[in-house]
C-alpha cells in the first residue's frame, strides 16, 4: 500500500498474489487485498470478475493455488471456514447454508460445541431474539426456515456469524435480496459494528449502495485488481463503474411512450394464505394492461411471492378471482397459466426456474415441450429440440459451451438469460416478473431490462415484482406498493414519489387503515 | 463480543504429515463416472480378494472359477444369461423409477405377483388347457403387467396423493406378495399337498433356444429363453422413454427438481402413479419370464432376491437402461458363480463389497481431492 492513510488502521487482512485456478479459469489472477480494522471495503465486480472466489480464499472454502493471508500481521491458513469463523472471521453467502425444517434458534446453534447434549430451546430463542434485537436484524427465532422470505433467511445467516462472534464479517452481495428499507437497516447494522473495531467485506456491483457504505473500494474484473483499496471519497460512480466493467453503462433506459391497450390481467379480492398458513395476500384487486408494466414494490415478506404464485398457479387462492383475457386462472393448475401465456421469471432462479443438473436445451424447452415442432403426441424430436435451443442461445446470448452443458455450470447472468429466453419465446401475454435483476451484474441487468421492455412494446402485460424501488421506477408504467398482503399504494410512474413509496413500503400510516383499491382508469 | 479475537491457527489431532481436503467440482468430465464406476468395481475385487486370501483361499483361483463358470463354455454363458434375465426386467423398473428419485424397494414384491398373474392364467386357468402359445404367452405377459403395475400404484398412490413415504410401503408390500404367494401354492393351486402348483402346460412355456436344437445342434442344451428378449426390447424402450418421449422429459424433470417440474406445469401426482405403475409392471413381467421360462409352474422360491438384487443393478448402471443390461449380466454370473463356490456367501459378499464401493466412489464425482502437506 503506498497511499498515506494505510497506517491510519491495523491491517485486519492482508492478502497477497491470490491465485485461484478453476478448470479452464483464473478466478483470481495475483490479487492483493487489504482490509483495516474499523472500516467498510466494498469488493465491486461483475459477475464473474471472481469477488466471491477471493472471499471463499479469506473464508477458508477455497485454498488459494499461490498467494499469501495474514490476519492481524500473521500467517493465516484456514482449513475450512470453522478455522476462519475461529479466528473471528465470517462470511455470509449468497446462497444460504440454512437447514429448510430446523428453526432459527437451531440453524444458530449448528455445528457449535454448545449445548452439548439438551436443547433448552427457550433459553437460546430468548438469547437469539436479544442479540437480533441489538443488531436491528428482526427475525423470529422460534420460526423454521422454510418458512422465512430470503430477505429474512439473510438475517439468519448474519445471526449464525454474530452469535459465533465473528469480527470480520464478509458479506457476498447482501443487500441483492433486500428492500432498500430492509438494506437502510443493514447499513445501520454495519456501521454501529465498525464502530466497534469490527471490519467488513462488502461484496456488490451495485454502484449506489457502495458509495453510499463503504469506506474504501477495491474494484475486480476478469479475476484481477483494477483498483485497490481506493478511498470512496475519491471516487466517482461513473469513474467506478469505468473500472468495474471497461465501459461506460447506459444509466438510463430508452423506452417507448406508454400506450395501454385492453386489460390482460385483472384480480378482484384474491386472497390466499402463506406457507406458515397465514393471510399472506389479503384481498389484492389489481389491473394490467397490454403494453403496460405494473411495478410492484414491497418489503421481502409482504406478499410478493404468494402474488406470483397466484397468479401462475402455483398456489391455491382462498377467495376471489384471477383472470388473464377473461379466462379465470386463479386456483387452477400451472398448467392452466401456462396455457394462457402467461410466463413466469421466478425468485428463485436455481430451484424452480431451472433444472440444474438438466442440459441448457432441456431447460430452454420447458414450457414448449408439450407443443410442435419440439415434440409429437409422445416423443420429443431432439434435432427440433437442439435447433430451437441453438436459436434461443444465439438470440438471447448465452453464455454456455453447447445447449448440453448443465444450467448450474451458468453463471447467475447466464441463467437468467436462459430463463428470460423461454419465457419470451412462450410469447406471454403476461409476464410475470420476480426479482429478475436481483444479483445479476451491470450487464446482465441492461439485457433484463431491455428484454422486459421489449416485451412491453410487443403488447405483453408485464407485472414486475421488485423490492429496488429504482428499478421498479425505471421500469414500470404504474407502480402497486404492497404492505402486509394489501396493495397500500397505486401510482403513475410519472407522479411517484420515491420517499411516499418508502414510507407506504415501510407501513408508515398505512398499518392499520387499508387504503381503498381504485380499480385504475389510465389512459 | 470481544474486542480481539487472536488468530487461532488449526492444531488438530493428527499426526499425518498430509492432509485430504475436498473442493467441490464445478464441471463433471464425461468420462469420470465411468473411470470411478471401474475404478469401484476393481477396489472392491482387491478387498474381496483381500478377505479371500486371509480366509485361506486363493483369490486368483477363485476368480478364475467364477469367471470360467459363468462365461467359460456357451453353456454356462447361457446360464448366466437366465439369471440376467430377470434382473434386466427388475433392474429397469428400478432405474426408471430411481430416475424420478422414487425409491421402489418393491420391485421384489412387484416381481412375485407378476409370477402370480402370468400363473393365473393358466392355474385358474383363465385359457382352456390346449390354447397356442401365441395367445396363451401374450396373455400371460399382459396379466403379469397388469399384477405388477396395480402393485406398483399402491405405493405410488399413497406417494401421490398422501404423502406417504414410498420406502416404508414398497418394502412392506414384498412380504404381503410373498405371503399372497404363499396362500396360492400352499391352498387353492397346491399339486398334492407340495407347496407348489402343478407344471405349466407346454403352450405356456417361454421357447428356449435349445427348442431349436433340431435346426442348430449348437443350441442343444442352452437354457436361454424369450425371457431374454423381453429384458433386451424392454431396455431399448425404455432408454427411448427416459430420453425421447414427453413422458420421460417430465420424469427427468421431476427427478432432477420437483419445484422446476410443477413450474413447468407438469403434474407431479400423475407422474408419480404412472412412473410406479411402469415400473411394477416390468417388474411383473420379469416374475412372467422367470415362471415361463424357467420354473414352468408356481412355487415359493422362485426368486433369490432378484428384486433387491436390481437395486444394486440399477444403481451402478448409473441409471441407464444399457447399463443395466451390463450389470444384469455381471450380477447374473455372481449368481451362478453362487453354485459352484463354497460357502456359496462368497458371490453375496462380492456384491455387496461392490455396491459398497460403489456409493463410495460418488464422492469422486462431487468432489476433487486434494492432498495437501502440512506445514510444521
Amino acid at each position: 500500500m503506498s497511499d498515506p492513510q494505510a497506517d491510519q488502521g491495523a491491517l485486519a487482512v492482508e492478502m497477497r498474489g491470490i491465485v485461484k485456478r478453476f478448470p479452464g479459469v483464473v478466478a483470481n489472477n495475483g490479487v492483493d487485498f487489504d482490509l483495516r480494522a474499523g472500516e467498510v471495503h466494498a469488493l465491486l465486480g461483475e459477475n464473474g470478475a471472481g469477488k466471491s472466489t477471493l472471499m471463499n480464499v479469506l473464508a477458508g472454502l477455497y485454498r488459494p493455488d499461490a498467494g499469501e493471508v495474514r490476519l492481524l500481521g500473521k500467517p493465516a491458513e484456514f482449513r475450512s471456514p470453522r478455522d476462519a469463523i475461529a479466528a473471528g472471521l465470517g462470511m455470509v453467502h449468497q446462497h444460504f447454508a440454512l437447514v429448510p425444517t430446523q428453526t432459527v434458534t437451531e440453524n444458530i446453534l449448528l455445528g457449535l460445541h454448545q449445548p452439548r447434549f439438551r436443547l433448552d430451546a427457550g433459553r437460546y430463542d430468548d438469547e437469539i431474539a436479544d442479540l437480533a434485537g441489538r443488531h436491528g436484524l428482526a427475525v423470529d427465532p422460534r420460526a423454521r426456515i422454510w418458512q422465512l422470505s430470503v430477505g429474512e433467511q439473510q438475517r439468519v445467516e448474519i445471526l449464525k456469524m454474530l452469535y459465533r462472534g465473528a469480527r470480520i464479517l464478509i458479506l457476498d452481495e447482501p443487500t441483492a435480496v433486500l428492500a432498500p428499507q430492509e438494506a437502510a437497516d443493514l447499513f445501520r447494522t454495519l456501521r454501529s459494528m465498525v464502530a466497534d473495531g469490527a471490519s467488513v467485506v462488502f461484496i456488490s456491483h451495485k454502484l449506489g449502495e457502495v458509495t453510499q457504505i463503504a469506506d474504501r473500494v477495491t474494484v475486480m474484473r476478469r479475476g484481477m485488481v483494477t483498483a485497490a483499496g481506493v478511498p470512496i471519497a475519491g471516487t466517482t460512480t461513473s469513474g467506478l463503474a469505468r473500472l468495474m466493467v471497461g465501459r461506460e453503462i447506459l444509466e438510463t433506459i430508452d423506452r417507448t411512450s406508454f400506450a395501454p391497450g385492453p386489460v390482460v390481467l385483472a384480480m378482484r379480492d384474491v386472497e390466499a394464505d402463506g406457507d406458515r398458513g397465514l393471510p399472506a395476500l389479503r384481498g389484492i384487486s389489481l389491473d394490467v394492461r397490454t403494453g403496460e408494466i405494473l411495478g410492484v414494490a414491497g418489503v421481502a415478506g409482504n406478499g410478493q411471492s404468494e402474488l406470483a404464485q397466484v397468479l401462475t398457479g402455483l398456489r391455491r387462492c382462498s377467495r376471489g378471482s384471477v383472470t388473464v383475457s377473461g379466462v379465470e386462472i386463479g386456483n387452477r393448475t400451472p398448467r392452466d397459466a401456462i396455457i394462457q401465456h402467461v410466463a413466469h421469471v421466478p425468485e428463485d432462479r436455481t430451484g424452480v426456474g431451472t433444472a440444474p443438473n438438466l442440459s441448457v436445451a432441456d431447460n430452454l424447452i420447458m414450457k414448449i415441450y408439450r407443443e410442435a415442432p419440439v415434440s409429437t403426441r409422445w416423443s420429443i424430436d431432439m434435432g427440433a429440440v437442439r435447433r430451437f435451443a441453438n436459436r434461443l442461445r444465439e438470440k438471447y446470448s448465452i453464455a454456455a459451451p453447447s445447449v448440453d452443458t448443465q444450467a448450474r455450470l451458468l453463471s447467475g447472468g447466464n441463467l437468467q438469460r436462459l430463463i428470460l429466453a423461454r419465457e419470451i419465446a412462450s410469447e406471454p401475454k403476461l409476464m410475470v416478473a420476480v426479482q429478475p435483476t436481483r444479483g445479476l451484474d451491470v450487464g446482465a441487468i441492461g439485457t433484463v431490462h431491455r428484454l422486459l421492455l421489449d416485451q412491453r412494446a410487443a403488447g405483453a402485460a408485464t407485472i414486475l415484482l421488485s423490492e429496488d424501488i429504482d428499478e421498479v421506477l425505471a421500469l414500470a408504467d404504474r407502480v402497486a406498493v404492497m404492505y402486509e398482503g394489501r396493495v397500500v399504494g397505486l401510482f403513475d410512474a410519472a407522479d411517484a414519489d420515491v420517499a411516499e413509496i418508502g414510507l407506504l413500503m415501510t407501513g408508515g400510516g398505512a398499518s392499520t387503515a387499508v387504503v381503498p383499491v381504485v380499480v385504475p382508469g389510465v389512459a | 463480543m470481544t474486542t480481539t479475537s487472536p488468530v487461532r491457527l488449526p492444531a488438530r489431532g493428527s499426526r499425518l504429515p498430509w492432509s485430504l481436503r475436498l473442493e467441490r467440482r464445478l464441471a463433471v468430465p464425461r468420462w469420470l463416472p465411468v473411470a470411478t464406476t471401474a475404478g469401484a468395481i476393481i477396489v472392491a475385487l482387491a478387498i474381496s480378494g483381500l478377505i479371500l486370501w486371509i480366509a485361506g483361499g486363493d483369490p486368483v483361483a477363485i476368480f478364475v472359477h467364477i469367471i470360467g463358470s459363468s462365461f467359460g463354455s456357451l453353456g454356462v454363458l447361457s446360464d448366466t444369461l437366465v439369471k440376467a434375465t430377470p434382473l434386466i426386467l427388475t433392474g429397469l423398473a428400478c432405474a426408471l423409477a430411481f430416475r424420478m428419485r422414487l425409491w421402489n424397494i418393491g420391485a421384489e414384491g412387484q416381481f412375485l405377483m407378476g409370477a402370480w398373474g402370468a400363473s393365473a392364467v393358466v392355474l385358474i386357468p383363465i385359457v382352456p388347457a390346449g390354447t397356442p402359445s401365441i395367445v396363451t404367452i401374450p396373455l400371460m405377459m399382459v396379466a403379469a403387467m397388469a399384477a405388477g403395475a396395480v402393485y406398483g400404484a399402491i405405493p405410488g398412490f399413497l406417494k401421490a396423493v398422501r404423502g406417504v413415504n414410498e420406502i416404508i410401503v414398497t418394502l412392506m408390500l414384498n412380504y404381503v406378495a410373498l405371503f399372497w404367494l404363499s396362500y396360492w401354492v400352499f391352498g387353492p393351486w397346491s399339486e398334492g399337498g407340495f407347496q407348489l402348483s402343478r407344471p405349466f402346460p407346454p403352450e405356456a412355456w417361454l421357447p428356449r433356444l435349445s427348442d431349436a436344437a433340431g435346426a442348430v445342434p449348437d443350441f442343444a442344451g442352452l437354457t436361454v429363453h424369450l425371457g431374454l428378449a423381453f429384458g433386451l426390447v424392454a431396455a431399448v424402450i425404455i432408454r427411448f422413454f427416459i430420453f425421447r418421449s414427453r413422458r420421460g422429459y417430465e420424469i427427468r424433470l421431476i427427478g432432477d427438481s420437483p419445484k422446476a417440474a410443477r413450474y413447468a406445469g407438469i403434474d407431479v401426482t400423475r407422474n408419480t402413479i404412472v412412473v410406479f405403475a411402469i415400473s411394477g409392471a416390468l417388474a411383473g413381467l420379469a416374475g412372467m419370464s422367470e415362471v415361463a421360462g424357467v420354473v414352468h409352474r408356481l412355487q415359493q422360491a422362485i426368486s433369490p432376491g432378484y428384486g433387491f438384487t436390481a437395486i444394486i443393478v440399477a444403481y451402478i448402471a448409473k441409471l441407464h437402461p444399457y447399463g443395466v443390461i451390463v450389470a444384469s449380466i455381471a450380477f447374473g454370473a455372481l449368481i451362478l458363480a453362487g453354485r459352484e463356490i463354497q460357502p456359496s456367501g462368497i458371490p453375496a459378499m462380492i456384491q455387496g463389497i461392490i455396491l459398497f464401493s460403489l456409493i463410495a466412489s460418488e464422492v469422486f464425482l462431487r468432489y476433487q481431492i486434494r492432498l495437501e502437506r502440512r506445514e510444521a
